[in-house]
């Protein structure tokens, strides 16, 4: 059984062990995409569709590339938590460890892609 | 606490399914997430279609054919939906987070907001680029 009561798992930084940690990274993050998408989907829609010397020379730009990156590296990282609350309200045990564990492996290897990507478009 | 017996508290019930009526609040609720969640096959699509682009031209052109045939018009089309969705939604969260639109009335209006806008922005989108 257990011996804390419900109260006291609340207290102090609560169920989480974080405090409101990751609704303030949610409220941040989702600023700063909501300033970044409108230009991401522009660039990218663009982008998409046309001769591949044009997407080259796109990607190759400073300000394409900056939004790029940043979209993907800040999404991800949204993503990763909010996932991760999804997770966290559907499963339980090995099976929320496991998920949490892949849905944040596959998100670091997306980011990781997409830099690489960038980076040899721009050099 | 004699017996050292846990109290049973009740749980509140899920927000869809039998036990509340389908309303405007609960459904936008959950569109964000399915939104949210979804737009992962976006980002694995928008990543290969970069690293196609980064391997070079016999890379890129099957990669891009696939991107810009019907399917994935189709996908990019929804991604685009979803997108616009989930933003809106993000959007009235700050709105609530600061204690405004919180009155039944207003959050249904708000759900509302987020469904047509969402497909007016794509629409336009769509025109843009």
């Amino acid at each position: 059984m257990r011996y804390l009561t419900a109260r006291k798992r609340a207290e102090g930084k609560g169920a989480a062990h974080a405090g409101t940690e990751e609704h303030w990274y949610m409220t941040v993050s989702g600023v700063g995409l909501a300033f970044l998408i409108p230009a991401f989907l522009f660039i990218f829609g663009r982008a998409m569709g046309s001769s591949y010397e044009v997407v080259v020379e796109t990607f190759s730009r400073p300000i394409p590339a900056i939004v790029t990156g940043l979209t993907l590296v800040v999404g991800l990282q949204h993503f990763i938590k909010g996932c991760k609350g999804m997770i966290e309200d559907y499963a339980g045990g090995s099976t929320r460890k496991i998920l949490i564990i892949a849905v944040i492996t596959i998100s670091y290897f997306l980011m990781a892609a997409g830099i690489f990507a960038l980076a040899k478009l721009v050099l | 606490m004699a017996q050292g017996k846990p109290v049973e508290r009740p749980l509140s019930p899920f927000m869809l399914g039998q036990y509340y009526r389908l309303q405007m609040t609960s459904v936008s609720s959950i569109l964000t997430r399915i939104t949210g969640n979804a737009l992962i096959v976006s980002a694995f699509l928008v990543v290969w279609w970069l690293v196609a682009a980064a391997s070079g031209p016999d890379y890129f052109e099957p990669v891009n054919a696939f991107m810009t045939s019907w399917f994935g018009d189709l996908i990019f089309a929804l991604s685009v939906l979803g997108v616009w969705y989930h933003y809106l939604a993000g959007l009235r969260h700050f709105l609530w987070d600061a204690g405004h639109g919180l009155q039944i009335e207003t959050a249904e209006k708000l759900g509302w907001v987020c469904v047509i806008g969402s497909v007016v922005l794509t629409v336009i989108t769509l025109i843009i680029v």
